[in-house]
C-alpha cells in the first residue's frame, strides 16, 4: 500500500509501525521499494561483478607472466580484458558507489523515510541487474564477448571489425545500465534536494552525502552522452550509418569525443562517492569535525564542473585535439584534489585516530591516490603523455586512481556502513588481514606496471617478445594481482562468517557524527523513529558529546526538541493516494 | 621549493638527471619530452613526499591512546586553505607553461625534411613509403604483413617491418591508416601517434643516435595487435643514402619483372 | 532552495563559459554542442529553482534554526511494495534486447513494459496493491 512517511514527531505518541503485510524472501527482493533492500541488491550484486572481473584479472596477470602466455589464447584474452574493464567501470565502482552505498546512505544521512522515487529506485536496479547479465551473457555467444576493449574504438567497433552478437549484447547491456544510471542519479537529486530533515541546511549535509549530490549531477550530464554514442554505434553497425567510418563521409575520431565526454566525468562519477566515504571515515574515527568542511564542497564542486572539460586529455595522442586547453584544465583539477587531501590530513591532525579496519583502508585510500594523482599529473603533459599513453604506465596510473577510490575508498565505506546495514559487525582481525594483503599486494601489482610502461611495453597486448626484457617485472606483477585476490577472498570469509556466526551491532557503533547513526542498525521501515536536533554539519555527534560541538550556544535546544525526539510515530496506512 | 628544482632540472637538461625508469630519448623531441619527464618526476616526488609524510606523521602521532579521549574540535582555518589552495595554482602555472614550451617544440614541423615518409598502419603491419623532396613517390616500400614469428625476434631480425631514417636528419612522417585506429610508437623516441582513418597526422623525428629501435602498435586495433611490431634504424646518412639506392633498384627489377 | 539552485546555476554557467572558450580555441562541432548541452542542463532546473527560492518561504530544511517539530507531518506518499518496477525493467531488457535478436523480443518486451505501466498507474489509485 502506499504509506503517507510521516516525520518523526515529538507531539506524536510512540506506536509501533506497522508493515506486517510486507512480503519476504524472495518475493521482498523483487518487489520491495524500499531503499534498502534495494541498497542491498545493488551492493551485492556489484560485489559479485568485482569478484568476477577480479578473477579475469588473475587470468590475464597469469597470461602475461610469461612471454609466450599460452593459458588463453589472444582471442579469449581480448576478451577478457574488454569484460574486464567493462564490469569494473559500468558495473562494479560505478554502481556499487551511486547504486549500492549511496542507495542506502544518502537518505539515511538526510534524515528521509525512503529515496525521492522508490519504485523508479527498484526500475533502476533492475535495469542494472539485467544490463549486467546481458554483458556478462555476451561469453555465452558464438563470437564470444565484446572485444574492443571497454572504450570501443570505432571504427574497431563497427560490424566489419567486430560482428557478432557479443558486440550487440555489449551495447544493449550499457544502454540498460546507462539508463539505470540516470534514473538513479534523478533519484538521488531530487532526495537530496526535497527530503532532508528539518534544519538540515545544504550547507549541513555530511561530505558523502555532498559528493554524491555532485556524483548525480555528472552522471545527468555524462551517461545520456554516452547513450546516445551507443545507438549511434548500433546505427552504424546495423543501418549502415557510416557515422564513425570514413567510407560513408564519417569522422571516426567523433566516437573518441563523445565517448570520453562520457569517460571523463565517468571517471569522477566513480572517484567523488569514494572521496565522500573517506571523508567520513577519517572524520569519524579522528572524532573530529571535519576539517575546511565548505572549502571540501567547493573543491568537490569544482572537480565536477572541472571533469567536464577535460575529456580531450585521454585524445591528446590522435593529433586532432587541443592540447593545450586539455592540458591546463587537466592540471587545474589538481588544484581541488589537492585542497581535499590537505582537507583529510587537517581532519586527522591533532586528532583521535582509532584504526579499523575502515580507517586502514581509508589512510590507504590516501597513501595510494596520492601516488595515482601524482601520476595523473604527469600524465596531464601532452609530451609526456606522447610517450606512455596506452602503455602500461597508463594502466598502472589509472588502477591506482581507480583502485585506489573504488576499492580502497569503497572498502573503508563498506566496513564503515556494514553494521549499519546488516546490523552486524565483521571481524576486525580478519579485516585487517584483508587490509594488509591488498596494501601489499596493490603495490606489488601496480608499481612494476608504471617501470613496464617507461619501458615500453604497450596496454592489451596478449604476449610479448621474450626479447624486451619484460618478463621480471610481469612475473612480480602478477604475484602481487594474487596477493590481492587472497585479499578479497579472506573478505568474502568474513561476510560469511558475519552471517552465520552474527555479533550484534548497536545503532552507533563507531561513535558516529552524521545521521544515519541515529537510526537503528539496520533502520525500521521508513528509517526513523527519532531524529536528533540538526544544529551542524554532525547532529548525532552534537547530540552524544554536547560539551565538545564546534559551537556551544545552543544547550537549550537539546532540552526542548532532541529528547522529546524520541517518541516516535507514524506511517500511516492510507487507502488513498495523497499529494 | 620544487619549483627553483623543476626549473634547476629543466636548466641542466637530461644528461646527468636520473631517468626515473624513462628513455633518455633518441631524438631531439624525445630528449625535449625527457627534459620535461625529469622535472616533473622531481616536482611530484617532493609534492608527494611531503604530503606523505604529513600522513604518516598524522598516522603515527595522532593514534588513539585511551578510549575516551576527545580532541579539541577546531574545523578549518581560513588562512591555511587560501595558502593550499594558491601555492598548487602557482606550481601548476609553472608546470604548464614548461608544457607548452616542450609541446611546442615536440610538435613543431619542420618546413624542410630531409625525407618525406608515408607510413601506414593497417591490421596488422605496416608500410613506410619514402618519398623525394617534390612530394613524388621514390617507389620505396618497406612492408611486411604481421608474421606469427614476429614475438619470437628481436627487432634486428629482417623479419621486421623496418623503418630506416638517416642520422642527424629531420624526417617527416606521414602517418595514416586504411581501417582501424592504430598507434605508431617508438619508446626510445619517447613519442607515439595516432594512424587515424581518414585523416594523415604529420610529425617530425629529429634522430641524434644511431641503432635499431623497437616500435609497437600501441592502439588497440584487435585480434593481432601484440603482433603489430615493427623496428627503426638509425644509421648515418650515407649508409642511409646507399640503402635507399639500393631498394629504389630491387624495386625496380621486381616492377620489371611482375 | 536558494543553494540547490546556485550550485545548479554555478555548473550552467561554467558550462557555458567553457563551452564559449573552447569554441574560439578549437571551432569544434561536436565538443562545443556538449558544453552547450551541459550548460542547458544546469540552467534549466536551476532557474526554475531559482525562480521558486523567490518566492517561496524558507522551508524548514533550509532554515538553520529550525527544529525536529517544524517538519511535522505527512513528509510524501512513499509506496509500498510493487512487482511492477520488476515487470517494466523485464520488459525494458527485453525490448532493448530486440536490438540484438530481433523484433521478436521487442514484441514481448513491449507487451511486459506496456502491463507494467498500467500495472504501476491502477496501483497508485486504488493506493497500493498490497
Amino acid at each position: 500500500m502506499t504509506l503517507l512517511a510521516e516525520r518523526p514527531s515529538p507531539l506524536s505518541h510512540p506506536e509501533e509501525p506497522e508493515h506486517g503485510h510486507e512480503p519476504s524472501g524472495v518475493l521482498n527482493w523483487l518487489t520491495s521499494t524500499d531503499h534498502k533492500v534495494i541498497g542491498k541488491s545493488y551492493t551485492i550484486t556489484s560485489l559479485v561483478f568485482f569478484c568476477l572481473a577480479g578473477v579475469m584479472a588473475v587470468v590475464i596477470r597469469t597470461q602475461l607472466a610469461s612471454p609466450d602466455g599460452t593459458i588463453v589464447s589472444q582471442h579469449t584474452y581480448n576478451e577478457l580484458f574488454t569484460m574486464h574493464g567493462s564490469l569494473m567501470l559500468y558495473l562494479f565502482a560505478g554502481p556499487f558507489a551511486f547504486g549500492g552505498l549511496a542507495n542506502y546512505i544518502v537518505p539515511l544521512q538526510v534524515g528521509a523515510p525512503d529515496m525521492a522515487f522508490p519504485r523508479l529506485n527498484a526500475l533502476s536496479y533492475w535495469l542494472y541487474l539485467t544490463g549486467g547479465l546481458t554483458m556478462i551473457a555476451g561469453f555465452l555467444t558464438v563470437g564470444g564477448a565484446a572485444d574492443f576493449g571497454w572504450v570501443a574504438y570505432a571504427p574497431l567497433s563497427n560490424a566489419v571489425n567486430s560482428p557478432g552478437a557479443g558486440p550487440d549484447m555489449w551495447i544493449v547491456a550499457l544502454v540498460l545500465t546507462g539508463f539505470s544510471a540516470i534514473f538513479t542519479g534523478v533519484n538521488i537529486v531530487a532526495t537530496i534536494f526535497y527530503l532532508r530533515a528539518p534544519g538540515l541546511t545544504m550547507f549541513r549535509l555530511p561530505i558523502f552525502t555532498w559528493n554524491m549530490l555532485v556524483t548525480a549531477i555528472l552522471i545527468l550530464v555524462a551517461f545520456p552522452v554516452l547513450t546516445a554514442a551507443l545507438i549511434l554505434l548500433w546505427c552504424d553497425r546495423h543501418l549502415g550509418a557510416h557515422i564513425f567510418t570514413t567510407t560513408g563521409g564519417g569522422v571516426p575520431v567523433l566516437w573518441q569525443n563523445l565517448f570520453w565526454f562520457f569517460g571523463h566525468p565517468e571517471v569522477y562519477i566513480l572517484a567523488l562517492p569514494y572521496f565522500g566515504m573517506v571523508t567520513d571515515v577519517l572524520a569519524t574515527f579522528s572524532r573530529k569535525p571535519v576539517f575546511g568542511y565548505r572549502g571540501m564542497i567547493f573543491a568537490t564542486i569544482s572537480i565536477g564542473a572541472l571533469s567536464t572539460a577535460v575529456w580531450a586529455h585521454h585524445m591528446f595522442t590522435t593529433g586532432v585535439v587541443l592540447l593545450p586547453f586539455f592540458s591546463l584544465m587537466s592540471y587545474l583539477i589538481a588544484v581541488p584534489t589537492g585542497i581535499k587531501f590537505f582537507n583529510w590530513i587537517g581532519t586527522m591532525w591533532r586528532g583521535s585516530l582509532h584504526f579499523t579496519t575502515a580507517m586502514l583502508f581509508a589512510v590507504g585510500f590516501l597513501i595510494v591516490f596520492l601516488f595515482g594523482g601524482v601520476t595523473g599529473v604527469l600524465l596531464a603533459a601532452p609530451p609526456v603523455d606522447f610517450a606512455t599513453h596506452n602503455t602500461y604506465f597508463v594502466v598502472a596510473h589509472f588502477h591506482e586512481v581507480l583502485f585506489g577510490s573504488a576499492v580502497f575508498g569503497g572498502f573503508a565505506g563498506l566496513y564503515y556502513w556494514y553494521p549499519k546495514m546488516t546490523g552486524r559487525m565483521l571481524r576486525e582481525r580478519l579485516g585487517q588481514a584483508s587490509f594488509w594483503f591488498m596494501f601489499i599486494g596493490f603495490w606489488v601489482t601496480f608499481l612494476p606496471q608504471y617501470l613496464l610502461g617507461l619501458h615500453g611495453m604497450p596496454r592489451r597486448i596478449a604476449e610479448y617478445a621474450a626479447s624486451e626484457g619484460w618478463t621480471g617485472l610481469n612475473r612480480v606483477s602478477s604475484v602481487g594481482a594474487y596477493l590481492l585476490f587472497i585479499s578479497v577472498a579472506i573478505m568474502v570469509v568474513n561476510f560469511y562468517i558475519s552471517w552465520r556466526r552474527p555479533i550484534v551491532a548497536s545503532g552507533n557503533p563507531w561513535d558516529g557524527q552524521t545521521l544515519e547513526w541515529a537510526a537503528a542498525s539496520p533502520p525500521v521501515h521508513h528509517n526513523f523513529t527519532w531524529l536528533p536536533p540538526v544544529r551542524s554539519e554532525r547532529p548525532v555527534w552534537d547530540f552524544n558529546h554536547p560539551e565538545h560541538t564546534t559551537q556551544q550556544h545552543r544547550q537549550s535546544d537539546h532540552a526542548t526538541d532532541g529528547l522529546v525526539g524520541v517518541a516516535t510515530t507514524g506511517f500511516t496506512d492510507t487507502g488513498e493516494e495523497s499529494e | 621549493m620544487p619549483l627553483f628544482l623543476l626549473g634547476g632540472a629543466l636548466v641542466l637538461g637530461g644528461c646527468n638527471a636520473p631517468t626515473f625508469g624513462a628513455f633518455r630519448g633518441a631524438t631531439v623531441q624525445g630528449k625535449d619530452e625527457f627534459k620535461l619527464w625529469v622535472g616533473m618526476v622531481i616536482a611530484g616526488i617532493i609534492v608527494a613526499i611531503i604530503v606523505w609524510a604529513l600522513i604518516f606523521w598524522s598516522i603515527v602521532r595522532y593514534r588513539r591512546r585511551r578510549s575516551d579521549e576527545i580532541p579539541r574540535q577546531f574545523h578549518s582555518s581560513l588562512l591555511l586553505e587560501i595558502v593550499y589552495t594558491a601555492v598548487p595554482i602557482v606550481i601548476v602555472g609553472f608546470i604548464f607553461y614548461f608544457t607548452v614550451v616542450t609541446e611546442n617544440e615536440v610538435d613543431a614541423v619542420s618546413t624542410h625534411p630531409a625525407e618525406t615518409i608515408h607510413a601506414v598502419a593497417y591490421r596488422w603491419g605496416w608500410r613506410f613509403i619514402y618519398q623525394d623532396g617534390n612530394g613524388r613517390s621514390q617507389g620505396v616500400i618497406v612492408q611486411t604483413g604481421a608474421e606469427p614469428a614476429l614475438l619470437a625476434q628481436s627487432p634486428n631480425s629482417p623479419l621486421y617491418p623496418r623503418l630506416v631514417l638517416p642520422d642527424h636528419s629531420t624526417v617527416r612522417i606521414v602517418l595514416t591508416s586504411p581501417d582501424v585506429v592504430h598507434e605508431l610508437y617508438v619508446p626510445a623516441f619517447n613519442f607515439g601517434r595516432n594512424a587515424l582513418p581518414g585523416h594523415p597526422n604529420v610529425f617530425d623525428f629529429t634522430t641524434t643516435t644511431t641503432g635499431i629501435f623497437q616500435g609497437h602498435c600501441a592502439e588497440y586495433c584487435g585480434l593481432y595487435h601484440a603482433e603489430m611490431l615493427f623496428s627503426v634504424k638509425v644509421e648515418a646518412a650515407s649508409q642511409f643514402q646507399q640503402w635507399l639506392t639500393a631498394q629504389q633498384s630491387s624495386q625496380a627489377q621486381s616492377g620489371a619483372a611482375s | 532552495m536558494k543553494v540547490e539552485s546556485h550550485l545548479l546555476l554555478f555548473m550552467a554557467s561554467f558550462g557555458a563559459v567553457i563551452a564559449l572558450i573552447y569554441w574560439f580555441f578549437s571551432y569544434d562541432d561536436g565538443g562545443t554542442a556538449m558544453l552547450t548541452a551541459f550548460a542547458l542542463l544546469g540552467l534549466l532546473p536551476g532557474g526554475y529553482y531559482f525562480w521558486w527560492s523567490r518566492r517561496m518561504a524558507p522551508r524548514p530544511e533550509d532554515r538553520p534554526e529550525a527544529k525536529q517539530s517544524d517538519g511535522a507531518g505527512v513528509v510524501g506518499a512513499f509506496p509500498g511494495s510493487s512487482i511492477w518496477p520488476f515487470v517494466l525493467g523485464l520488459g525494458a531488457a527485453m525490448t532493448a534486447l530486440a536490438l540484438v535478436f530481433g523484433f521478436w523480443s521487442a514484441i514481448f518486451g513491449l507487451t511486459l513494459a506496456v502491463s507494467a505501466v498500467i500495472g504501476v498507474i491502477v496501483e497508485s489509485r486504488r493506493g497500493g496493491a498490497y
